[in-house]
């Protein structure tokens, strides 16, 4: 858990202090420099057009992170850029391919056309807040690997997460009822029964 | 044949990067201070630059500089340049800008000022032959692989004879013959003359070719997404212009391929050029329209076929012709490709083959998953079916009769197979799919849903030689086996990787992967594309553990006495044939490897010379770590790898809508030995559903008159979904071992798709009474015209326009 005032924040070098704590609490890491980097291009955009940057506070997998962001700012990119969280994917911008599939509240949303200002105060869910905290895998990963579901990976972080959100729904489907669930995530490389089949075996099924 | 690990399965060691968000792609890396690139893409098919103006760009707070074509070697019209003054095609790229971030190197391009000359352009192939239409480029119209571009026309009088219908027969470019066309159309009872269209279509690969650069006391450190990691190494390093050890190329993993990212693209030169310039990291993300724009697609074809078929439904005569729309680059030998799987997988005891590769101004063309021989699939399995209507026989028995078998030949040189087994692979898909109960089911209504059934058959090459294996034994007795293939999600790194633990009789657990990072020391592979890693690298991966097996054979005679013959391998140890309590540990092996030095840890004065130069560099990498093996595969190879597809499915058609339900399918791989039946079970339904797009929905689309592509999203070019998947997709192998694979695999990633596409197809015309459409995609329109008597909105010859 990291909490920290926004006074602080403020100053350049405790911000560096502040993300690398934020980073070290993290799952998967990012630089820092870039996440830097970034703060000082939001502010040169930030400039250009008269738009403010504004911090918010966000609740990404259990943790309370602060981050600076632009009204135009969508989630994918907040997660992926702005926090570290590559595990979330953007494979067309336009919620159409389900690959940055997270959970918002415990339903499945495209973080790539949510903007990030309408989540604040709820709760996010990335692929990097699947597997549980005490380690090892989430049923649903498991039964992923088991059933090779994955091939070029890219589309699986969506899938893992869009499967475990259907099943919190409903622990019990038919298969052709997580057909339907998962048909917002689409895979190119066509592995889509090898997916229903780890649906179905983490239901138990 | 049984073995410890070939045919069994296993867990990829890179599985759970995949489910947990772990496993990085080229947009998930980041380096201090980075900037990102945006591109500026010409608006106009053909156009010249006349002059660029980035001064109001360059003002901008947070813009740090462009790249223009000045700044790089000129490509001249036909090649596939980084960025280009004169475009050839709408999307390619004239500049690139980078910024500290996006959305400012988003704005300063609205900042910059291009000035295009348009000049003639062209989008349909049929338009560029015709005598004084356009030509894609300023030079020519007609350019393949080692083939200079020049113009080449038709004349007035070829169309005039073709009717509109009908594709016209105008001088080919390319063409090759066997046997004696006309003695085998006079033997034929039925013949065949069909015009037909397969239309261009893209990847759509789901993670877009993004790449990231930077460079490090004069080091090019890339990050890239490709197929492909040794392969991709050294047309990576002359592209950017640095010494190959002056090259750092991270590909661990790659979102999609399909043959789109098989090894080094343009696009991925970018950021190397833009971060040299400016001295900072750079990030060049693509967009999906991009995607589209400057990606790659798969040829369109305009075809025509004339086949003879005798009485018992052996093909006597072929006479084909193919006209490919090419884009405005080399392109891709799909057209060549049309000629040898139809010699292939029907064996005409005659055949003619002509093509033309004609340069259009539409996204630049390239290999995509079976290009060429997966439309042969689909164009030419339904002509197949009207042969059988005709003749009055099974659509079994006229693909049995034709198949190939082991004495069956390849293109015009009629090559022979390492081995074949069509018939066998259409005898197990019957038995399975149960083909002669299904085949009665044919024309059953339900309302205004009535059933089809099919069956498609697909080739494609499945394997090469000649390229080098590495493996190392370390002093913990682990063994690295050292694979420069690349992680394109088909599991064949890891597959082949098996075969080096098989010869040396590892357990899987001791064994580890070097893969997808140039500083692993990976040795000269062929790329993952072509369906041939399965044959390529199992060989690869042999010698090179042979080698090994031989220096432990050797170092327990030096160490413990007698010859190298009097050892032998058990349990990772290498232990004598007479006494078994007489053995060396083969960490033990190794560690005295390193003590001895020379060959048997790498480090020779001289490198075997057969070896290539990143194989050396390799070598001398790991070189005193351990026990190297290393070598180049020069196995017997006299004859040509085939992988085989056969496929079996049932539609339901609703004549209403016109939309169909692929009840169920089943593929059948002819590959050789099984490696890893999971994996192949992968390919073979991901195959089938990638071609169950290209039957029904897949399509690049231009407007002809404006040269600009209509395709920017999935949704304009719908690749299949959970709901377009039947529950009864299974898959099934002939699993026969090939004779020049030391475990018997051969490559099948390709087939698959053609098998599956050509089997709806197949089966939509059943459903139809034997209508043949002689086009790819089906769509329902197309389907509700015919039903209600309408004539089809495109004209027969139209590629790419609807």
């Amino acid at each position: 858990m990291v909490d920290i005032s926004q006074d602080n924040i403020l100053e350049g070098t405790t911000r560096r202090n502040f993300i690398k704590s934020v980073i070290a609490s993290a799952s998967v890491v990012s630089s820092s420099a870039y996440l830097f980097r970034s703060h000082g291009a939001s502010k040169v955009w930030a400039a250009s057009s008269g738009t403010v940057e504004r911090l918010i506070s966000l609740k990404v997998n259990g943790q309370t992170r602060r981050v600076e962001v632009l009204p135009q700012d969508t989630l994918a990119n907040v997660l992926r850029y702005k926090l570290g969280l590559t595990g979330t994917k953007i494979g067309c911008d336009r919620a159409e391919c389900g690959n940055c599939t997270v959970m918002i509240d415990g339903v499945t949303n495209y973080s790539c056309s949510t903007l990030v200002h309408s989540v604040r105060g709820r709760e996010v869910t990335t692929i990097e807040g699947i597997a549980p905290k005490s380690g090892g895998l989430h049923p649903v990963q498991q039964a992923f690997i088991d059933e090779l579901g994955p091939q070029c990976g890219f589309c699986t972080p969506g899938q893992v997460v869009a499967a475990v959100s259907f099943l919190q729904r409903n622990p019990k489907p038919t298969r052709e009822e997580a057909r339907s669930a998962m048909s917002g995530n689409l895979c190119r490389c066509g592995a889509y029964n090898n997916y229903l089949n780890g649906v179905m075996k983490a239901a138990g099924g | 044949m049984s073995y410890k690990l070939i045919g069994k399965n296993f867990t990829p060691s890179d599985l759970e990067a995949k489910v947990t968000g772990r496993a990085k792609y080229s947009e998930d890396f980041r380096a201090e201070g980075m900037l990102f690139a945006k591109l500026y893409l010409s608006p106009m098919p053909h156009a010249k630059v006349v002059k660029i103006d980035v001064s109001e760009a360059l003002k901008m707070k947070g813009v740090a500089g462009v790249l223009t074509a000045d700044d790089l070697k000129e490509v001249p019209p036909g090649g596939n340049p980084i960025l280009t003054n004169e475009p050839h095609f709408v999307g390619a790229p004239i500049l690139a800008v980078a910024a500290v971030d996006e959305t400012t190197a988003a704005a300063a391009l609205d900042k910059i000022k291009v000035k295009l000359k348009p000049l003639p352009f062209v989008t349909d192939p049929m338009d560029s032959l015709y005598p004084g239409g356009s030509n894609a480029t300023r030079i020519g119209n007609v350019v393949g692989a080692k083939k200079k571009l020049k113009e080449h026309k038709w004349s007035a009088k070829d169309f005039a004879k073709a009717g509109e219908n009908k594709l016209p027969l105008g001088k080919a470019v390319d063409e090759w013959t066997y046997g004696d066309i006309d003695k085998g159309f006079k033997d034929a009872q039925v013949v065949l003359d069909e015009t037909f269209v397969t239309a261009s279509g893209s990847h759509q690969c789901m993670e877009p070719r993004s790449s990231m650069a930077y460079w490090q006391n004069g080091k090019c450190y890339v990050h890239g997404s490709v197929q492909s990691s040794s392969f991709t190494f050294p047309f990576l390093a002359k592209a950017i212009g640095v010494k190959p050890e002056n090259l750092v190329f991270v590909s661990e993993y790659c979102g999609g391929g399909f043959g789109s990212k098989a090894y080094y693209y343009p696009s991925m030169a970018i950021p190397p050029y833009l971060s040299k310039k400016l001295g900072r990291p750079v990030m060049l993300r693509i967009t999906r329209a991009e995607e589209y724009y400057l990606g790659a697609a798969r040829a369109g074809f305009q075809g025509r076929i004339k086949i003879g078929f005798k009485a018992d439904g052996r093909i006597s005569a072929v006479d084909a012709y193919i006209v490919q729309s090419n884009g405005p680059t080399t392109g891709f030998a799909d057209y060549k490709n049309f000629g040898n799987a139809v010699s292939v997988v029907y064996q005409p005891e005659n055949m003619r083959w002509r093509g033309i590769p004609v340069l259009t101004n539409t996204i630049p063309q390239g290999a995509m998953r079976g290009p060429g021989e997966n439309q042969t699939a689909a164009a030419m399995e339904p002509i197949i079916d009207k042969a059988a209507r005709k003749l009055g026989l099974d659509r079994l028995a006229i693909r049995r009769i034709n198949a190939p078998d082991k004495d069956g030949k390849f293109g015009q040189k009629r090559d022979p197979f390492t081995s074949a087994y069509q018939k066998d692979g259409l005898d197990i898909g019957a038995r399975k799919f149960n083909w002669n109960k299904k085949k009665k089911l044919s024309g059953n209504r339900n309302g205004s849903k009535v059933i089809g059934v099919g069956i498609g058959q697909a080739y494609h090459g499945a394997g090469s030689n000649g390229f080098d294996g590495l493996v190392r034994i370390l002093p913990n007795g682990k063994l690295h086996i050292h694979t420069g293939i690349g992680n394109l999600g088909t599991f064949s790194y890891a597959s082949t990787s098996r075969v080096a633990a098989e010869v040396l009789g590892y357990d899987w657990k001791n064994c580890v992967i070097e893969r997808g990072d140039s500083r692993k020391h990976l040795p000269w592979n062929l790329g993952q594309f072509g369906s041939n890693t399965s044959f390529t690298m199992s060989r690869t991966n042999f010698v090179a553990a042979q080698d090994a097996k031989q220096k432990l054979l050797e170092i327990a005679a030096m160490d413990l006495g007698g010859e190298p013959e009097n050892y032998h391998l058990v349990n990772e140890r290498v232990v004598s044939k007479s006494s078994s309590s007489k053995f060396m540990t083969f960490a033990q092996a190794a560690q005295r490897a390193i003590q001895i030095g020379g060959k048997y840890s790498g480090k020779w004065e001289e490198l075997p010379k057969e070896l290539n130069p990143m194989t050396k560099r390799a070598v001398n990498g790991v070189a005193g770590s351990g026990l190297i093996g290393v070598a180049k595969d020069q196995l017997k190879k006299d004859g040509v790898a085939p992988a085989l597809c056969t496929g079996f499915a049932m539609v339901e058609l609703d004549q209403e809508t016109g939309k169909y339900e692929i009840l169920e399918y089943l593929g059948v791989a002819d590959c050789g030995t099984v490696m890893f039946p999971d994996g192949l079970g992968a390919q073979m339904h991901g195959g089938a559903v990638m071609g169950f797009g290209m039957a029904s929905s897949e399509r690049h689309v231009y407007d002809p008159k404006l040269g600009i592509p209509a395709n920017r999203g999935l949704y304009q070019q719908k690749p299949p979904t959970y709901l377009d998947v039947p529950s009864k997709l299974e898959w099934a192998a002939v699993n026969k071992p090939d004779p020049q694979s030391p475990f018997g695999s051969r490559g099948v990633g390709e087939p698959p798709l053609g098998a599956a596409a050509s089997a709806v197809a197949s089966a939509i015309s059943d459903a139809m009474g034997g209508h043949l459409f002689n086009r790819i995609p089906v769509t329902p329109d197309m389907i509700v015209n015919v039903l209600s008597g309408q004539q089809q909105s495109h004209k027969a010859l139209q590629v790419n326009t609807q």
